[in-house]
């Protein structure tokens, strides 16, 4: 990406506006297309749904390049399309005009290379932990023995520490277990792209930094693309390596992208006790309480 | 078998009548649903003697009062038809009436002259077949027009408006199209149980949440693997209610149905009965329609219980 300098931490430098990637890489000039340097690739996407009073234009004309590994959060108001950009990344949404493009690939059906973990969970009730999973690993390792097929179902579900409770339907299973669940289930494909839909915005506060603290664990030691929505400013500037800020619907764009420069493996506290922390959380606040605020309460 | 017999002697203290029982549930052969209604509701657990003493010995308040008030409703019963210039036959009156036809329920003189067992077997074949049919074609149906919205706009009106037709009200086109009496009675069962089968379905496939079809579309789970996997586990407990509804309006309408078709069947058996004024036999009878239907509707909910998971929807 086209990140700037984050060495000065008041200018507006380690801000990136989002670009439109013609003009991102003027110095390539072998390559039969500017946009192939990329692994995933927003490229002009507007999103128009007819209403009985109209059509309502919910994104207009959104770019947005992303790198192969790259640790995502998308913040903004609610109801301003968040939800239906990643949708529309996961193929369970068209967009009205532009494209998306994974590997070159232009995205037209939703698939297992690109797993969503829904902010409900979305496990089958009347399946247990396993055999949620396991639906899972059969539909995308379909050429592998049964007892493959178990090992690596046991084997993520043990990732997200849930050994205990395979056989527990998601009824018995706490939130914070359905959840570990719904991780194992889309981890156990191997995904390019992990999107998340505001994994964590029904869990309890505590709950809800164990999640993120093994979710950057299991990301570290099985790297993937990660796509997630989130209302949690924190959350975000604990997990990610980029923060994108939408602005307010309708047509909704993006309106800046925050680099987030901690190293990893990022300790919460050394993280958060950090001026630069403070300084992003400020920036983004005043993003999205002064510049774009809205009557809803962010998180 | 020994112990069965002490089990009904237990009961009812009566020679005759544990007689009766016990041939019922060993020695005859009887159709699979009937079989397992009776297992399911009258079989004494043969390996919990302990559990049945006790049982009897401390019989639970569930039992006990609606024994009571059996009890005071005969009762009622008796002194308001006890005078001999009653219209109605008492209690004790019917009892005396019809103690030949309760002692004696296999009896066959051939033609429409048989025990109420062969009665009851004969309008239980009838809803059997009616009932099966419009279970599989209900159900395949439901599934088509739920999860296709042009067919649910198509034929969803259609069917809101045939499902509040009478039964009854079939029977004449049934009788004019299969010109004979059989068929239609059966046709009316099938007409009859369809629409609660179709409907429930239909909302059973409707409902499935948004985010399941989701996680399919993730997956990619196609075909008979969705039904499978995803449509057919979501929609079941909307499907067993509708069958739940069907067996109940089936039952319903094979009595009034037979008593216009005729033959050999537990409505005619009423409506014969009633044109040789033995109003004893009907009470009779209809006791036994009441605990007949009342066990159809448990066996369908027995069997829900066993399909159905289990689990609360999350
Ligand atoms: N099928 C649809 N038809 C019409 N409008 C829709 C449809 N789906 C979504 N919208 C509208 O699009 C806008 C964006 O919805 P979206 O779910 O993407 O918001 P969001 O940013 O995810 O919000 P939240 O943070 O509350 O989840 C909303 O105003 C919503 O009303
Ligand atoms: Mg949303």
């Amino acid at each position: 990406m086209n990140a700037l300098s984050t060495t000065d931490s008041s200018s507006p430098s380690e801000i990136s506006r989002p670009t439109s990637s013609p003009t991102s890489s003027p110095t390539l000039p072998q390559t039969p297309s500017p946009m192939t340097s990329h692994f995933l690739e927003i490229d002009g996407i507007s999103k128009i749904y007819p209403t009985a009073k109209g059509s309502y234009t919910v994104l207009e004309d959104v770019n947005l390049t992303i790198d192969e590994g790259e640790f995502i959060c998308l913040i903004g108001h609610s109801g301003c399309g968040k939800s239906t950009l990643l949708n529309m990344v996961a193929g369970l949404n068209k967009p009205t005009e532009g494209q998306i493009l994974l590997k070159n690939q232009r995205i037209t059906e939703p698939g297992p290379d690109r797993m969503v973990i829904f902010q409900n969970y979305s496990l089958l009730p009347w399946k247990t932990a396993y055999e949620n999973v396991y639906l899972a690993v059969e539909q995308v390792y379909k050429h592998r023995s049964a007892q493959e097929k178990k090992d690596i179902t046991l084997e993520h579900l043990e990732l997200v520490g849930l050994t205990e409770a395979i056989n527990k339907k998601p009824s018995q299973l706490s939130g914070g277990m359905k959840q570990r669940v719904a991780i194992a289930r889309a981890l156990a494909t191997r995904p390019e792209v992990l999107i998340m839909d505001e994994p964590f915005g029904a869990l309890d506060p505590i709950t809800r930094e164990e999640m993120q603290e093994e979710l950057v664990n299991i990301w570290e030691t099985h790297p993937s693309t990660v796509l997630m929505i989130t209302h949690d400013l924190d959350e975000a500037l604990f997990l990610a390596d980029r923060l994108v800020m939408m602005t307010n619907g309708p047509s909704a764009n993006i309106g800046e992208i925050l680099e987030i420069p901690f190293p990893r493996p990022r300790n919460r506290a050394q993280v958060v006790e950090s001026p630069k922390y403070r300084e992003l959380r400020n920036h983004a606040l005043d993003f999205l309480f002064r510049r774009f605020a809205h009557d809803d309460a962010l998180e | 078998m020994r112990e069965n017999r002490y089990f009904v002697c237990l009961l009812v203290p009566k020679q005759g009548f544990e007689f009766g029982i016990a041939e019922i549930l060993l020695e005859i052969e009887c159709p699979i649903t009937l079989q397992r209604a009776m297992s399911a509701n009258l079989t004494p657990p043969i390996t919990k003697p302990n559990f049945l003493v006790s049982w009897l010995k401390n019989p639970p308040q569930k039992l006990f009062r609606p024994l009571i008030a059996l009890l005071f409703i005969l009762t009622l019963w008796q002194v308001l038809c006890g005078s001999p210039e009653s219209s109605l036959p008492s209690p004790i009156k019917t009892f005396q009436d019809t103690s030949d036809l309760i002692f004696n329920p296999f009896f066959d003189n051939g033609g429409t002259d048989k025990g109420l067992f062969w009665q009851i077997l004969a309008s239980l074949q009838r809803v059997a077949v009616g009932y099966t049919l419009a279970a599989i074609v209900g159900i395949g149906l439901g599934i088509l027009i739920g999860s296709n919205a042009f067919m649910f706009e198509a034929l969803d009106p259609l069917f809101q408006i045939l499902r509040t037709v009478p039964p009854l009200a079939w029977l004449p086109i049934a009788l004019a199209g299969f010109q004979e009496a059989n068929p239609s009675a059966i046709f009316v069962i099938f007409i009859t149980a369809i629409w609660p089968i179709i409907i429930n379905t239909t909302v059973g496939v409707q409902q499935i949440p948004q985010d399941y079809k989701n996680v399919a579309k993730v997956l990619r789970l196609k075909g008979f693997k969705y039904f499978r996997e995803i449509m057919f586990p979501a929609a079941v407990p909307y499907i067993f209610t509708g069958l739940r509804i069907g067996i109940g309006l089936s039952w319903l309408a094979i009595v009034a149905a037979e008593m216009l078709v005729g033959g050999v069947g537990i409505g005619f058996f009423i409506w014969d009965s009633y044109n040789s004024s033995q109003l004893s036999e009907i009470i009779l009878a209809l006791i036994y329609v009441g605990v007949v239907g009342l066990i159809l509707d448990r066996l369908v909910g027995w069997v829900a219980s066993l399909v159905v998971p289990s689990e609360p929807q999350v």
